[in-house]
């Protein structure tokens, strides 16, 4: 469904992401995992347009979305949160989730209907599924901080996306926070049958929901394949555990 | 619900105010009824700069050459031309809003304070033009005495057509600013990189807040030439587009009326003020600081957050 060929990217001569590829079937989750500056971010930003990338390419279903800008990638149907939380401040809950179903059914053209009568019932449905019912009318700014990445899910689900993509979705989560987020993600793809991709540092959730692993060092895959592959991969090893041959997880 | 309440008490006191408005004419002076409608035309120009200051959050700098734009393009309709009258007050209006789209389709690509440098260079040729272009312009002498349909002329008819013409573009821009555009617009100032990945095109929703805000800058400029039968260059020159930025700063450009009210405080404060000194300047620039210092919000952001805090608990968890 996405397929990632030798993407690089540098700032100033540095290079962030630095020949990645990556390749996502439909309705599978796959994980990007990766030590601290590895480039996850970037690959992700590289993805959805919010940076062009240098070379390489991105199809989406058969179509190359290289360098698009980001509303038309957002409007192929493919969503996503970010690292760190990137959600509307002055606006309330209900209102985040709502813009994002409003541009969706490109209404952001109406002048004259009021907003509150629009796109209630879907956006009330959406903050049901992720649990954020209770809190629908309060402003953003006083939500803890595992709400507001739970937020950032449910207005990446606003875009009704086929595709969803998932920067540490539970980092900084408390852990009764963090079981919550994964239970959302996994009934994400069972039930509504999302092809999901994220990154994580949590080995445990990362091969608790993966179908497959990507694994980046220093801006280049290393290796992509099912968690049995990538746990005792040499390769993984060296960057890992510093060269030691006991196997992830 | 408490929001609901404040709500409202505040359309109540809207309609109140009309009403008042509506009925003053039969007490006050001529002098007042003619600050009143300055007043009126100019807080309808300070709210369309707030469309797109305070809710779309660009700096536009220069907001006085759609003002003066108008005003003119609607007076050299009247004085040049024999088409009805009431066409010049559509067609000021469209004029402005066709530069702002000309002059935003060349400064839009820039970002905070460049969009506004530029935007100060270009209105600043604008008015080079009418200031030298004398045979069509009128030159630094304007144009004076512009004739206007008999219902409008009288002050208390300039006051009148002013105040309607006002309420209504006032209620169109809140009708704008509740709808769907203008929850977008108002998103993309607070984050337009997470709106563009809920695939908003950025530059184009904030280019259509230019036109319109432009639009309403040339309808108060077409009031202008009703209420003063006068245009001059100082109309679009920048350092009243300065005035019209404190306006917003000083009213509270968080808030729809807020403009509004910082137009009223300093056209009442100039005229005040200038019979007494010739500083004005002066007086402004202090204003300026103390607004900034102890009102950040304005007066009625202020105002707001009183009432706000009077009626509802924040609710803060961790
Ligand atoms: N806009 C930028 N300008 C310059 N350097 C950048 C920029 N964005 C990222 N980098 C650099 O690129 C490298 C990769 O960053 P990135 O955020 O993609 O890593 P990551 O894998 O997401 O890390 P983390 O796990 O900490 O989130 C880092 O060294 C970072 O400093
Ligand atoms: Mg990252």
């Amino acid at each position: 469904m996405l397929e990632v060929k030798s993407l690089t990217k540098s700032f100033d001569g540095f290079k962030a992401v630095n020949n990645a590829n990556l390749d996502v079937q439909k309705g599978e989750i796959v994980a990007v995992i990766g030590p601290n500056g590895a480039g996850k971010t970037t690959l992700f930003n590289l993805i959805t347009g919010i940076l062009r990338p240098d070379s390489g390419t991105v199809h989406f279903k058969g179509e190359n979305i290289t360098g698009l800008p980001p509303y038309e990638i957002c409007r192929k149907r493919i969503s996503r949160s970010f690292q760190v939380v990137n959600i509307f401040p002055r606006l309330t809950v209900f209102e985040n989730v709502q813009i994002s179903i409003l541009s969706r059914e490109r209404r952001s053209w109406d002048l004259f209907t009021p907003s509150s009568k629009l796109a209630v019932e879907e956006t009330d449905r959406i903050l049901e599924n992720v649990g954020l019912t209770k809190k629908r009318d309060r402003m953003t700014a006083l939500l803890s901080h595992g709400d507001r990445k739970v937020l950032e899910i449910a207005m990446a689900l606003g875009g009704n996306p086929e595709f969803l993509i998932l920067d540490e979705p539970t980092a900084g989560m408390a852990p009764e926070e963090t079981s919550r987020c994964i239970e959302l993600v996994k009934g994400l793809s069972e039930k509504l049958g999302l092809t999901i991709l994220f990154c994580e540092h949590d080995m445990e959730i990362v091969f608790g929901i993966a179908d497959r692993i990507m694994v980046m060092v220093r801006g280049a895959t290393i290796v992509q394949g099912s968690c049995d592959e990538v746990r005792c991969n040499e390769a993984v090893q060296d960057a890992y555990l510093g060269g030691s041959d006991v196997c992830l997880m | 619900m408490a929001q609901g309440r404040i709500r409202g008490k505040a359309q109540l006191s809207v309609y109140a105010g009309l009403i008042v408005l509506f009925l003053l004419p039969l007490i006050l002076q001529r002098f007042y009824i003619y600050l009143l409608s300055t007043i009126l035309l100019t807080g309808l120009l300070a709210t369309s700069l707030n469309l797109v200051l305070g809710y779309g959050g660009k700096f536009q700098f220069h907001h006085a050459v759609f003002y003066g734009v108008g005003a003119y393009a609607t007076a050299l309709m009247l004085t040049k031309t024999s088409l009805s009258p009431w066409l010049s007050f559509i067609v000021g209006p469209l004029v402005s809003g066709f530069l702002s789209l000309v002059m935003g389709l060349i400064c839009i690509r820039l970002s905070k304070l460049y969009f506004g440098m530029l935007q100060i260079s270009l209105g600043s040729l604008v008015w080079i033009i009418v200031y030298r272009w004398y045979s069509f312009t009128g030159g630094d002498d304007g144009i004076h005495g512009i004739a206007l349909p008999d219902i409008i002329s009288s002050p208390n008819g300039a006051y009148y057509f002013t105040l309607i013409v006002t309420a209504a573009c006032l209620f169109v821009m809140y009708m704008i600013i509740k709808s769907p555009f203008g929850s977008v617009l108002q998103g993309i100032r607070d984050n337009p990189i997470r709106s563009e990945m809920i695939g908003i095109n950025v530059r184009r929703h904030q280019l259509l807040a230019l036109v319109i805000a432009g639009f309403f800058a040339g309808v108060a400029g077409s009031l202008f030439v009703v209420v003063d039968n006068t245009v001059f260059p100082d109309m679009l020159f920048w350092t009243f587009s300065l005035e019209i930025l404190i306006m917003c700063l000083l009213g509270g450009w968080f808030t729809f009326l807020g403009p509004m009210l910082g137009a009223a405080i300093i056209i009442a404060l100039r005229t005040f003020v200038s019979t007494y000194t010739s500083y004005w300047a002066l007086v402004l620039g202090i204003l300026m600081v103390l607004v900034i210092f102890f009102l950040p919000n304005g007066v009625l952001g202020y105002i707001e957050e009183k009432i706000k805090k009077g009626f509802i608990e924040p609710v803060i968890e961790e």
